[in-house]
């Protein structure tokens, strides 16, 4: 992280989108990540996002669980309004604040810990409820802020900072998603911008519970030899593993490819992420095909990218239970209260 | 033998099997009752079961309006062979027992100083109805019937409830109406004279019969929640089931029939409150139903709410406890739970209604409540109040009244250059105002969290900052004291040196057991407490005494902790008095339990001009 306050004001000749807005207008509080963090390179593709989406910033309401990631609502749509629940449970509250008003847009930002391990339960039934929201999952494997824990997304067999051999097997969020009913499911890389933004601007715009589980590496905790979520520091930076609280500034790591190609990304530090782009025939509408399709490869040990399933029929949750068309917390008393009278009735009923 | 005479003032009690169709069947029997203009309270005394485990419906009938449970059995209507030795011995001497003799009883089962009253059910039954259903269901109308006969309860009363119940479906009315003659003339041909009769009265007034769940769901409804998650736990369950019933017809858009509500059945009561809080968070008047287990889940959210400051009602319906509790039996046992919820230094606004009249309003008022403190708000109801139906004031509503919905900056505050501190204590009360998301394009966002916040909602992990920020949580509880409902004080006749402090279900016991106390000379003055924070009325009650018996349906005496944490009163000054077998606490067991102590207090000679 920088001690430097951003500049306040904006260069003149900044692009704006259809709404008026700049980029700079959508981001938010100066990251306190560490630097080179996965997360980092997430914010700023929903930056991105939402700007090439001409949505207005203080229309989307930013909710998050607890953790690194869940930290970085506070980094980018700063004039929205944000709110950093309690761990594992932010999809119940992103629930009720849909539930209290529809005309909102609604991006729930969440870790691996919070959202596989702690929070299993509620990321399954959010996508059950088809809930109309954008749900990012930032998956590094590990949980940061504790510093080096493995989380349930820890690939079997992988090995902790300290040397350790995770032996659960790994939960995969987006296969999960399939089995939940999410209408729009993409994976994604947090280096791979070109790749990213596109996914989140689908989902921002999908009209019902869209899930992105991007892998972000955690170059703190999980940037060891032996770690299938990582890249291999120890090779060149041998002292930073001995000094924990020391981490050089990194740049950020992007990756470019084409369609159908497996490919290897060599990291700056020499490590290798194997990514898959879907085959160019892959049916992102085929539910039960797309859960064959993500084991099959996660069985080789490859990584499936890009926008796995969409369901351009999603329903969501109020339509599901039938409520008005306007925000419920618009409705007035008129609307809301029955009335002496109809009491009255009632009271007669119970005599 | 003795023979228990009396009109309008007695307690039957149905044994009956869980599952067997006679919980309808009993309940005829005391809205008959109550058409009669006579006062009844009826108790359901149920198992966690479906079918088959024993379950027991008491009917208290009660001229003077008395609607706790009096304790004692009057008349045993035993149909429940697996509970027979204990249903018999249950009966006051003198009294009655009404079973079905259709097999014989052996002597060594029965008392001699009861009157046994014998009537071959199932026989009349079988050669009234071949279908197996028919002839179980028929016999429980069979025995209304012939308690009909026996009390004097007017047969045509019941066939006018026949009439409500089965309007449209006339077969139904027909063989319900049938087998309630068979009873009868069973009963008026062969059956003797008892004590026990009803009298046509006219006491019941404009009263209500409903139970305290239904009012309370009732009462969301007209207090305006929008929103509503839940997830099934008894007794609380019913009271969600309650607002999506009325909702439906209530709620609906008269134009295109969409629902003016969301209701969503959570996968558990982490995700209820969490979306209870999402929901508050964004504007919306949002509840939950829950009991003791639920309140322990929402522990954590209840925090994050409280300091977050976000409005959120939670209506608890208490159980027994601990643990997962006793789910069909009644206690107050989540006093403390509830006022210190969650981890760190917490307090929360409670609200305690007496019965269903209280359940709906105190309903209605914490979602203002709520809103106007922006705080959880627990309305603290229990399973005597909520199952029951109980007979109460009619509900009523003000269509003047508007609803508080607190400090809300809104875009025009904000265009015009207000000063938005999320957590800025502008007016002094400790009461902050907020935005609600999406308010203004470039003001009034700010990011939710915790405690790590200063009064501008800036991230800081300063200690000045959260010492600030506490200190004003500590004002805004004491500006609740001037919001929450006051307590209701019941003076005695004379000047008392004792006096008594009780809540929620424990008030028509309580009432009639001070009404049978200074029948013996033995006066109090009573306050019933009705919400937490307290107010300093009740320190000087308390103050003002003696010595103040405190009396719980826990075994902890919680409110008494309570009272001495929290209102400054004198420890030694309060007597607690306890009852938490799960049963609902009795007049008898108050009446008992103040004047064995009174005796003992009043070894010494009292002053003059002071009478115990």
């Amino acid at each position: 992280m920088t001690y430097l306050a951003k500049p306040r004001l904006h260069h003149p000749t900044l692009a704006k989108n259809r709404v008026g807005y700049t980029r700079r207008d959508y981001e938010g509080k100066i990251s306190t990540l560490c630097a080179g963090c996965g997360h980092d390179s997430i914010s700023a593709a929903i930056i991105q996002a939402c700007w090439e989406l001409d949505i207005e910033p203080h229309r989307v309401a930013k909710l998050s669980g607890i953790g690194c990631s869940s930290k970085t609502p506070d980094y980018f749509l700063g004039n929205s309004h944000g709110f950093n629940t309690v761990h594992g449970r932010m999809p119940s509250v992103l629930t009720g604040a849909n539930l209290a008003n529809r005309e909102l847009i609604y991006l729930g930002v969440s870790g691996d810990g919070d959202s596989a391990s702690i929070g299993l339960g509620q990321f399954a039934h959010v996508l059950r409820r088809g809930v109309n929201m954008t749900y990012i999952v930032e998956n590094n494997g590990v949980y940061g802020l504790t510093k080096g824990q493995f989380s349930a997304t820890a690939d079997k067999g992988s090995k902790s900072k300290r040397g350790l051999a995770n032996n659960d097997t790994p939960i995969d969020l987006a296969s999960l998603a399939l089995v939940m009913g999410a209408t729009y499911i993409g994976r994604s890389f947090s280096g791979d911008k070109a790749q990213l933004v596109p996914l989140i601007r689908g989902a921002m715009a999908h009209p019902g519970a869209a899930v992105i589980d991007v892998v972000s590496p955690c170059i703190a905790f999980n940037n060891h030899s032996g770690s299938t979520k990582s890249y291999d520091y120890v090779r060149e930076h041998n002292e930073a593993v001995n000094r924990l609280d020391f981490f050089p500034q990194r740049e950020e790591i992007t990756t470019e490819y084409g369609e159908g190609e497996v490919i290897d990304v060599r990291q700056h530090d020499g490590s290798i992420l194997r990514l898959r782009k879907l085959h160019a025939e892959y049916d992102p509408g085929d539910r039960v095909r797309a859960m064959a399709y993500v084991q099959e490869h996660a069985a080789r040990g490859e990584v499936v990218t890009g926008l796995l399933y969409v369901d351009n029929e999603a329903c969501d949750l109020h339509q599901q239970i039938n409520t008005v068309d306007q925000a419920l917390n618009a409705l007035s008393a008129a609307e809301l209260c029955p009335g002496s009278a109809v009491l009255e009735k009632i009271n007669a009923s119970l005599r | 033998m003795q023979k228990i005479e009396a009109v309008n003032d007695f307690v039957i009690k149905f044994a009956n099997i869980n599952g067997s169709g006679s919980a309808s069947a009993n309940e005829l029997v005391a809205r008959a009752i109550l058409r009669m203009g006579v006062p009844v309270s009826p108790r359901n005394i149920f198992p966690s079961n479906i079918q088959g485990l024993p379950t027991w419906f008491e009917v208290r009938v009660t001229e003077r309006g008395y609607l706790g449970r009096r304790g004692g059995v009057d008349m045993m209507v035993a149909m429940n062979a697996q509970t027979w030795d204990q249903d018999v011995r249950e009966i006051e001497t003198g009294g009655y027992l009404f079973y079905d003799s259709s097999r014989p009883l052996p002597r060594s089962r029965s008392r001699d100083d009861i009157h046994v009253i014998g009537m071959p059910l199932t026989e009349l039954c079988n050669n009234t109805y071949s279908d197996p259903r028919q002839r179980q269901l028929f016999k429980n109308i069979l025995y209304v019937g012939a308690l009909a006969h026996l009390l004097d309860i007017d047969a045509s009363e019941i066939e006018k409830l026949f009439g409500q119940q089965f309007k449209g479906k006339e077969k139904l009315l027909d063989s319900n109406i049938q087998a309630l003659n068979v009873g009868r003339d069973y009963a008026r041909e062969n059956l003797k004279p008892i004590g026990l009769k009803v009298e046509r009265r006219d006491k019941v007034g404009d009263h209500i019969f409903v139970d305290g769940n239904t009012a309370a769901a009732l009462g969301c409804v007209y207090g305006g929640a929008m929103v509503c998650a839940w997830y099934p736990i008894t007794p609380s369950s019913s009271v969600a089931e309650a607002f999506i019933r009325y909702t439906q017809k209530l709620r609906a858009d008269p134009e295109t029939g969409k629902q003016r509500c969301a209701v969503v059945q959570a996968e558990d009561e982490l995700a209820s409150i969490g979306m209870v809080i999402g929901a508050g968070w964004n504007g919306a008047r949002a509840f939950t139903a829950t009991s003791g287990p639920g309140i322990s889940l929402m522990s954590e959210f209840i925090g994050l709410a409280f300091f977050a400051e976000i409005p959120a009602v939670l209506i608890n319906v208490q159980r027994g406890g601990p643990s997962t509790g006793m789910p069909t039996r009644t206690q107050q046992s989540d006093i403390l739970a509830c006022a210190y919820a969650s981890h760190g230094d917490t307090r929360h606004v409670l609200l305690f209604p007496e019965d269903p009249y209280e359940c709906f309003e105190m309903s209605a008022q914490a979602l203002d409540l709520a809103e106007r403190l922006q705080t959880p708000v627990f309305v603290m109801s229990d399973l005597d109040i909520g199952m029951n139906q109980r007979l109460c004031r009619p509900f009523a509503w003000d269509d003047s009244a508007e609803y508080d919905r607190g400090k809300v900056m809104t875009r025009d505050a904000l265009d015009a250059g207000a000063d938005f501190g999320r957590y800025l204590d502008v007016d002094g009360d400790g009461i902050p105002y907020r935005t609600y998301p999406g308010t203004h394009p470039t003001r009034g966002g700010y990011f939710t969290r915790g405690t790590t916040k200063n009064a501008y909602a800036g991230y800081s992990e300063a200690g000045p900052d959260y010492v600030e920020n506490m200190q004003r949580l500590l004002r805004k509880f004491e500006t609740a004291k001037s919001l929450v409902p006051l307590p209701v004080l019941t003076a005695a006749r004379y000047p008392a040196r004792f006096a008594v402090i009780f809540y929620g279900s424990t008030s028509p016991a309580m009432h009639e057991a001070l009404d049978a106390l200074a029948e013996d000379g033995i006066y109090l003055n009573a306050l019933r407490v009705r919400a937490f924070p307290f107010q300093n009325e009740i320190a000087d009650f308390v103050a003002s005494h003696s010595k103040v018996f405190v009396f719980e349906q826990n075994m902890d005496g919680q409110l008494t902790t309570l009272l001495i944490n929290e209102a400054g009163v004198e420890p030694h000054s309060l007597v607690t008095v306890v009852h938490y077998d799960g049963t609902p606490i009795t007049a008898r067991f108050i009446t008992h339990e103040i004047a064995d102590r009174v005796a003992h207090l009043n070894v010494h000679p009292l002053k003059e001009d002071r009478v115990a």
